[in-house]
């Protein structure tokens, strides 16, 4: 059988001229001094061959397709499915990225939130501000993006309430936040004032506990945990796409469920 | 190619230049795109994996994992997950407007996989003619499309488990959903190891995935064997 590398006609003999220097510059030194460095990149710690610079770059270009289709699937009208009082697990999961023993409790009376942005009232907000607001409560599952998930029961302001409160521009695109362990996060506005988006001061009846993001943390449930952070400090809208902290080592932003 | 037409019966002796090959063009690389995303899908679905055992106490290895973690392999599978469709949907459409599915694939009769079982147990492995399934080949591949579709429809449910929440409770919920994805893993992973060892063992098949294999006869005078 004739070999599928063989061409099928001989290559024009021009061609063949014109690469002649460049064949002739090909050295056996160059080839094995080559071959070494290449050994060498290998051992290189901070150097990661197995994901090239432009696989990552082309993934994350997906990524940033999928945050698209993502939020053209995001329907602001349907709910969560929510469930009975009694289903909420007690305490909750605690996740962050950092160990239980590592988290620096906030104190509640000094604890006050910045507000900033695209918003007409800067004021800053302390805890009976927020819990002088009308409360939600819900309960709904936690889905995290490694695929635990749990039931829990939270109670606080909507965040829609909390924007309009403000005076927040609806029409911009991210509502960013700062937190007290800095765990930077961001969602875009439709989720932001979805009904099930809260600032949470509670769970389960009671005051948040330390782990949990006392004195308060977003809780939504139309995004994955890693959209939820706890302790926060400061919120913002925003028109700059503000990423946030697993974002920056490569999750997807959008994260919507 | 001219070797793989020696013994096989069905297959015209003449050359036939009207007459279709084995395996069509679109076919094989529908075939091959298939191939690459689906290890690409598996390898990375190890990784996020993972993150969150299922079974507890089993883990698969850093080497056989697509992405260096669970990030990394998020967006392989995300990525990858666009061409498995769109790839998938391509061969369904032309495994049905083709007609191949019916020509390949029925009918299946149980007492032809219980002969073609117990053929096989006594080492009895008939491949002289590749053109045609036999009655456990059929079954498989019927179970892998099938598994390949059911791994859509639980990845969709566990990718939006909100804005698709009514698959999610039909399925039994977001975990069991989770454990059906995994399931349609180990089913398509079971038909790989099959499926390869087979091509390598009869590597005329394989020849015929890249070649397109023996020319086949007009469907219109197809023969006995062959339910049109």
């Amino acid at each position: 059988m004739r070999s599928p590398f063989r061409p099928d006609f001989p290559p024009d003999p021009a061609i063949l001229d014109d690469h002649k220097p460049l064949i002739r510059s090909l050295e056996r030194r160059g080839l094995i001094r080559g071959g070494l460095s290449l050994g060498a990149l290998v051992m290189l710690t901070g150097c990661d061959v197995r994901r090239p610079e432009a696989i990552e770059s082309a993934l994350l270009a997906i990524s940033r397709l999928n945050d698209g289709v993502q939020a053209l699937l995001f329907d602001p009208k349907k709910l969560a499915p929510t469930y009975p009082d009694s289903m909420i697990l007690r305490p909750p999961k605690f996740n962050a990225y950092y160990d239980v023993m590592d988290v620096k409790p906030v104190n509640g009376t000094a604890w006050r939130l910045e507000v900033s942005g695209l918003v007409a009232d800067k004021r800053a907000w302390t805890v009976s501000d927020l819990q002088a607001l009308p409360q939600t409560s819900m309960v709904i599952k936690h889905i995290c993006v490694e695929g635990w998930s749990y039931i829990g029961g939270w109670t606080g302001v909507a965040l829609r309430l909390f924007l309009e409160r403000v005076g927040a521009d609806l029409r911009a695109k991210y509502v960013a936040f700062k937190t007290a362990d800095n765990y930077p996060s961001s969602i875009d506005m439709a989720s932001a004032l979805h009904p099930q988006t809260l600032l949470a001061l509670e769970y389960g009846g009671e005051t948040l506990a330390d782990p949990f993001g006392f004195p308060m943390r977003l809780r939504t449930a139309v995004k994955l945990g890693y959209k939820n952070p706890k302790w926060v400090t400061a919120i913002e809208v925003t028109n700059d796409y503000p990423g946030g902290y697993w974002e920056s080592l490569g999750f997807p932003w959008f994260a919507g469920i | 190619m001219r070797h793989v037409k020696t013994g096989t019966p069905v297959v015209e002796t003449s050359s036939a230049p009207a007459g279709r090959h084995l395996h069509p063009w679109p076919l094989r690389i529908m075939h091959w795109v298939n191939a690459a995303v689906m290890l690409i899908m598996i390898t990375s679905g190890w990784g996020i994996y993972d993150d969150d055992v299922i079974i507890r106490g089993f883990h698969f290895s850093p080497f056989w994992r697509l992405g260096d973690w669970a990030a990394w392999s998020l967006n392989w599978h995300f990525a990858g997950m666009w061409f498995l469709v769109i790839n998938g949907l391509a061969y369904l459409v032309y495994g049905f407007a083709s007609g191949r599915f019916r020509e390949k694939l029925l009918p299946i009769r149980p007492a032809e996989v219980l002969q073609t079982v117990i053929d096989t147990l006594h080492l009895k492995i008939a491949h002289e003619d590749i053109t045609v399934y036999n009655a456990v080949q059929k079954l498989l591949y019927i179970i892998v499309i099938l598994a390949g579709i059911s791994q859509v429809i639980t990845g969709v449910a566990i990718w939006k488990p909100l804005q698709f929440s009514g698959l999610v409770s039909l399925l039994g919920g977001f975990q069991t959903a989770r454990v059906l994805h995994f399931a349609g893993m180990a089913v398509i992973v079971g038909f790989i190891i099959v499926h390869v060892a087979l091509a390598l063992l009869v590597p005329k098949t394989l020849w015929a995935m890249i070649a397109g294999g023996p020319r086949l006869k007009p469907r219109g005078r197809a023969k006995e064997g062959h339910p049109a």
